[in-house]
């Protein structure tokens, strides 16, 4: 569990929070109750000199009646507990507690401690030691006091009374205490927000880091780990569908593209790989097949040779003679196929390879009541073939149509048409490179299954990406931009944002600006910006000119191959016909097509049927 | 004890052992025979034979082996190679590595005699060069040898690289004297390829044996000497120049020109 990326980032995001967070929230309380502290400290100490100031005057005239008034009326207002004032000797003389008049006062109470700390007085006491918080019980809420010292001065002992003599400095000191209980509940309720808003930012922000890493991170991470158990499963064809922009969109891509070049491969080296085992295989059994035939042969000849004369005899040895020499041209023809010996090219017209092939597996045909339905154009070209191994093909095409109809019965088409085609069309480019040689070839976006080809486009101040068809002069491109009739675009290279548009070029067709790329190593590549115009050149293909194949399909009404086993038929070994085949079949076709400089491309649909298409170039020799 | 025969047959296939034997006993021909190279050699070094026939993929000993071992001693005894994996590359190397002869398995009669033929013949005109040697190093009173600037594969074939790229192909003076006098003369068709170390013609002797002629080089036939067709006597006469076989157009010269023998080798 706790191996999950998802979980790593949360918890790390989620420990951050919370020390940052709390942090905060400690701080702020700390800051707001101080701050509210001494508002209140200094509003005490406003309070206390308003008292002695007030009671001034009563002072000096030893007006008590007066002063008991004033202090018993400020005393009763709710926030102030208690407002004394007790002499030197620590006699209280007034108070607006009455009961407490004439009591003595414990030097060591809170109230008295400030000064008498020490075993001398202080005279002088600074304004912020004047006061002190304290509990008057353990149980009780805390109160804050204040004592202000009533110190001596001239008219003091020039008053008429003259109660104190001139010599003393402090006469009496005031003292006020007030509960902080509002206070202290409301620091309690600032402390109790900050820790339910701490809670509700750590569960929302742990909420959206969760829910950022889920899409973002877990989600593509568990695509990408899918697809790699899948490839590492076996299955290369396995592509991931939806990626981001971001990089892990880029690792999914060049997951995809990867996956890709490792099925080509994996092809090749199947190929290879499978084709050079069989050689071996092939040099054993042609070493050990070989000398049971030399026996065969060399006694069938030699007899064939005594019994001249007898020519029933004869004729009968003449069988074994001749059916043990084809079986030396089978073993011979095994030895070949092992060394992938180059086609023995000949001027050999298809249509009468064709004709003999199936000629061969007529019979076979009839048994499953299979029709064949020829449509042979009649005027091909001879062209430059091995005629034995075309042959080959064709018969093993035919069979295995066969064996996909089975006994039911149905028909195999056969056709042949001289493919004349015009570079416009057919031509696939391949490679596309921006001016600063980065590929323009997007193997994401594909149009009609080939790779396109990647643009950023600039119109009307926003930009997109266009994806242009890579078959040459067909114009099916994929417009990621809004674009508007007759309007041009600024095409310029997604990687690098160099323009691809020529300046000095304008298009011969509708004389709207043109872009260019380079397609390496086949010259450069020109089209036409707007979009309802579709002009484009390749000069260097155009110059080569049209190009002839023969085309050669053949198609069954049979049960058709499943899509994710479609890539896999041409590799050596791969046989759905159990026993009763070698699977090599098709990888001879395949490496027999190849050597020819031709295609083979399979079509099928389950139910309905499978179509072969082979095309050859049609390479006719000078003599 | 020595003893003197014919030809030793060196097989681990006991049926081709009993083959050759059968076959070639019925020529009148005496047969000895080895089931590995060892015993072979040991033979060899005991008694004489005036040809031997040796498989190529033997136990322990390979035939490549035992001709590696065989050359160097310079006996009058031939050696035919033969395998049942008979590949160009077996042939090719066979024949450059100093076999007179290829007989890929499985062999007819006729094509084992053809080859058995031509080794003892020979081996009688190597014999008679030598005791001719002892007086005079010229081979030319017993056959005309190649010209120095061709190549050849084996002994019986030759080629002559033109300045146009194009290979002329035909047959040695030395393998005309191994057979009978030709009767006629069987040709591959233009356009065909001939593949270097197999049968590119056919020599059809008088006594009816027919001989395979090897292709010293993979090409395709652009041209055939029709003169060999209407008159074949050129050949006997002329071997080497009027009596061409085939101009082809090779497919690898440079590789597979390491498998022939300069013929100026011949005259040191």
């Amino acid at each position: 569990m706790f191996k999950k990326i998802g979980i790593k980032l949360i918890s790390a995001v989620g420990t951050a929070t919370i020390i940052i967070i709390f942090v905060f929230a400690y701080l702020n309380v700390q800051s707001q109750s101080k701050a509210l502290f001494d508002e209140v400290e200094r509003h005490v100490n406003q309070l206390s000199e308003t008292v002695k100031n007030s009671t001034r005057y009563g002072m000096l005239l030893n007006e008590r009646a007066h002063i008991h008034n004033i202090i018993q009326t400020i005393g009763n207002q709710p926030c102030i507990n208690e407002v004394r004032v007790f002499n030197k000797e620590g006699e209280i003389i007034y108070s607006s507690d009455t009961t407490a008049i004439g009591h003595m006062v414990d030097k060591k109470t809170e109230a008295c401690y400030a000064c008498h700390a020490a075993n001398k007085p202080l005279e002088k006491l600074e304004i912020d030691k004047r006061t002190r918080v304290y509990k008057l019980a353990p149980d009780s809420s805390r109160v804050l006091g204040i004592i202000n010292p009533i110190y001596n001065e001239p008219s003091c002992w020039e008053a008429e009374c003259h109660a104190h003599p001139s010599e003393r400095t402090v006469l009496g000191v005031l003292d006020v205490t007030i509960s902080i209980k509002a206070i202290d509940n409301q620091i309690a309720s600032t402390k109790f927000k900050m820790l339910m808003f701490a809670i509700i930012a750590i569960i929302l922000l742990s909420g959206t880091v969760w829910y950022f890493v889920r899409s973002l991170v877990d989600k593509p991470v568990n695509t990408l780990l899918q697809a790699t158990k899948n490839v590492a499963a076996g299955n290369l064809s396995y592509t991931i569908k939806e990626h981001s922009n971001d990089e892990l969109g880029m690792l999914a891509r060049s997951f995809n593209n990867m996956t890709q070049k490792l099925s080509e491969a994996r092809m090749q080296l199947f190929q290879s790989d499978k084709l050079a085992s069989l050689g071996r295989l092939a040099a054993g059994v042609a070493h050990e097949i070989n000398n049971p035939l030399t026996g065969i042969l060399t006694y069938s000849s030699f007899l064939l040779k005594r019994t001249k004369g007898n020519s029933d005899l004869q004729s009968d040895l003449e069988v074994i003679v001749r059916e043990t020499k084809r079986s030396r041209e089978i073993v011979k023809g095994l030895l070949d196929f092992a060394r992938q010996s180059v086609p023995k090219k000949n001027n050999a017209n298809i249509n009468e390879i064709l004709n003999h092939a199936i000629g061969v597996v007529e019979n076979q045909l009839a048994i499953n009541n299979v029709k064949i339905v020829k449509n042979l154009d009649l005027k091909l070209p001879k062209v430059t073939i091995d005629a034995n191994q075309i042959e080959q093909v064709f018969i093993n095409l035919v069979v295995n149509a066969n064996d996909a109809i089975g006994k039911n019965g149905g028909n195999i088409n056969v056709s042949t048409t001289l493919l004349y085609v015009p570079p416009k069309g057919y031509m696939q480019i391949k490679r596309a490179a921006c001016p600063k040689g980065h590929s323009l070839i997007d193997n994401e976006i594909k149009i009609d299954g080939l790779p396109s080809i990647k643009l950023k486009a600039l119109s009307n101040g926003s930009s997109g990406i266009v994806n242009l068809d890579p078959i040459y002069g067909k114009s099916r491109h994929y417009f990621g931009i809004e674009y508007s009739k007759n309007k041009t675009l600024q095409l310029m290279c997604p990687h690098c944002d160099v323009s691809l548009i020529e300046k000095n070029n304008k298009c011969p067709k509708c004389a709207s600006s043109v872009y260019s790329f380079e397609i390496p190593t086949q010259g450069e590549f020109v089209g036409c910006t707007n979009r309802d115009c579709g002009w484009q050149n390749w000069k260097m293909i155009e110059l080569e000119g049209k190009k002839e194949f023969l085309e050669v399909k053949i198609s069954d009404s049979g049960c058709g191959i499943p899509k994710e086993n479609l890539y896999r038929i041409f590799e050596p070994f791969y046989s759905t016909k159990g026993q009763r085949g070698t699977g090599l079949g098709l990888a001879v076709i395949w490496g027999i097509i190849d050597n020819h400089n031709g295609t083979i491309t399979v079509d099928s649909n389950i139910g309905e049927g499978t179509t072969f298409t082979i095309r050859i170039p049609a390479t006719r020799s000078a003599s | 004890m020595s003893k003197d025969y014919d030809i030793l047959i060196i097989d681990d296939e006991q049926v081709i052992i009993d083959s050759v034997i059968k076959l070639c006993s019925t020529e009148g021909f005496s047969v000895d025979s080895s089931l590995d190279a060892n015993e072979g050699l040991n033979k060899i070094a005991k008694n004489q034979y005036k040809l031997i026939i040796c498989d190529i993929m033997l136990p322990e000993m390979d035939g490549f082996m035992f001709l590696d071992e065989i050359i160097p001693q310079n006996l009058d005894s031939p050696v035919i190679m033969t395998t049942g994996y008979s590949t160009v590359e077996n042939a090719v190397k066979s024949l450059y590595t100093g076999a007179i002869d290829f007989l890929p398995k499985p062999f007819t009669v006729d094509e084992l005699l053809s080859s058995v033929f031509r080794g003892l013949k020979y081996a009688e005109i190597n014999k008679s060069l030598k005791s001719a040697n002892l007086r005079k190093n010229d081979s030319s009173i017993i056959y005309v040898p190649c010209p120095a600037k061709y190549f050849r594969l084996g002994y019986g074939s030759w080629l002559y690289i033109e300045h146009d790229g194009s290979v002329l192909t035909g047959i040695t003076d030395l393998l005309l004297r191994t057979v009978d006098s030709i009767d006629h003369i069987e040709l591959a068709n233009m356009d065909e390829e001939i593949v270097q170390g197999n049968a590119c013609a056919q020599l059809v002797t008088t006594d009816s044996i027919v001989h395979n002629v090897l292709a010293p080089m993979t090409g395709r036939i652009i041209e055939i000497n029709d003169h060999l067709l209407k008159d074949k006597q050129i050949v006997e006469k002329d071997p080497y120049f009027k009596g061409w076989f085939y101009r082809i157009i090779p497919s690898d010269l440079e590789y597979e020109l390491k498998h022939l023998t300069p013929c100026s080798s011949d005259r040191i």
